[in-house]
């Protein structure tokens, strides 16, 4: 293809490369809840900042970076809100189902460990423990276990060290796995 | 968890986020983050690529050339905030149905210019005022333009429109009467000049409005 000027693609290419990936994250980084929202101000921020861009080089780290800080900014504001009613209910509810396949063991086993974070149920004890989890501990947990990436991946959309991304994500790790023995 | 499961759940997961990205434009329109909704419309040489700014149509795209090309371009040479909008897109689309089911002869959405300039420019702006029905020529249409000797490059402007149909470079023809060339082939120049009634069907024969002097007249 032959792309002239700056070389970054239409917006709407960039979005339907990469909305699945960040709607996954979100689902997890968020929660269901949150997700559709934080969807939507992910690509009107980057929309925003779209024309600004020198090149079109790793527009996924730089949608992720942007899906974080909005993930990290719902759960901010969320902690300011009284705890949803209906929320908790459900959960309540849903443990009855779902207690047998509680995903314990799968966190320690890393990202090729199908099934462990994938956001499925989104009441699954699983899912409540890392929606506890700090923000940034959280968004570190999820991308390395949900979308698979490496340290210095999560590093370039979390704006730290390398050493920083391994330190969220194995404090996020320990408080799990406390919280679900 | 099942292999099947998981599947599904990437598909929920892929469907969903397609619903949420349709509803993106309508919200970044809301907040004027929309340089560029483009859509689709159909037509007798098939799928026309429409692209619209806050000013009008932008471009008109024929079926030869790839969508992904005709954004990259636009991408380049307007702005990259370009996303598909039925909306954005909704009056040009069901003007062009009525045009090519010869319900409508003339356009109320805008034209917007933008990717021509100066003497191209200036010769689009002239062929725009010609008539449904009829036609002018090359010679014509540059000297309104301000370049009586210009029809070479007048040619070459036309053949250049951003917005065929809409600017209907193909009521141009030759001065002797020939069709002349066309960037979407000659073949649609005269399906177009046959639909407008301005050729007969299958032949080149001009329907009474052939002469220079009878085109001038009922274009002035």
């Amino acid at each position: 293809m032959n792309r002239t000027g700056r070389g970054i693609p239409p917006f709407q290419s960039f979005l339907d490369d990469h909305r699945a990936v960040v709607y996954r994250y979100l689902m997890a980084a968020a929660g269901p809840e949150e997700a559709e929202d934080c969807f939507q101000e992910t690509f009107l921020a980057a929309l925003r900042a779209y024309p600004k861009l020198r090149d079109g080089h790793n527009l996924k780290c730089w949608v992720l970076t942007i899906a974080t800080r909005k993930a990290i900014d719902a759960s901010r504001s969320r902690r300011r809100r009284p705890v949803s009613v209906p929320d908790v209910a459900a959960v309540g509810e849903a443990k009855g189902s779902r207690q047998s396949r509680s995903a314990t063991g799968v966190v320690a086993e890393g990202p090729h460990a199908a099934g462990g974070l994938a956001p499925t149920d989104p009441y699954d004890p699983l899912w409540e423990s890392v929606r506890r989890l700090p923000a940034r501990q959280r968004a570190a947990v999820v991308q390395r276990f949900v979308l698979d990436r490496s340290y210095g991946e999560i590093a370039a959309t979390m704006g730290g060290s390398e050493e920083a991304a391994r330190a969220n994500v194995s404090l996020g790790l320990g408080k799990l796995r406390k919280d679900l023995t | 968890m099942q292999a099947s499961e998981l599947k599904r759940l990437g598909e929920a997961i892929e469907d969903r986020s397609q619903v949420l990205a349709l509803g993106l434009s309508d919200a970044a329109a809301q907040r004027g983050l929309l340089d560029v909704g483009y859509g689709f419309a159909d037509s007798p040489f098939g799928r026309l690529l429409v692209a619209m700014t806050r000013r009008g149509l932008v471009t008109l795209v024929y079926p030869e050339e790839s969508p992904e090309d005709a954004l990259e371009r636009i991408a380049a040479r307007v702005s990259p905030r370009v996303l598909e909008s039925v909306r954005a897109t909704d009056q040009i689309r069901r003007e062009l149905d009525e045009y090519f089911e010869q319900r409508r002869r003339t356009f109320s959405v805008p034209v917007d210019l933008r990717l021509t300039r100066g003497f191209n420019q200036k010769v689009l702006e002239q062929t725009a005022r010609i008539p449904y029905g009829s036609v002018s020529t090359y010679r014509e249409v540059s000297a309104r333009a301000g370049s009586p000797q210009g029809m070479r490059a007048a040619g070459q402007a036309l053949a250049s429109n951003p917005v065929p149909i809409m600017v209907p470079c193909h009521r141009v023809v030759r001065t002797g009467g020939a069709l002349g060339g066309y960037a979407g082939g000659t073949d649609r120049k005269a399906a177009l000049l046959e639909l407008e009634g301005a050729l007969q069907a299958g032949e080149e024969r001009w329907l009474g409005r052939t002469s220079g002097r009878a085109v001038r007249r009922r274009w002035s």
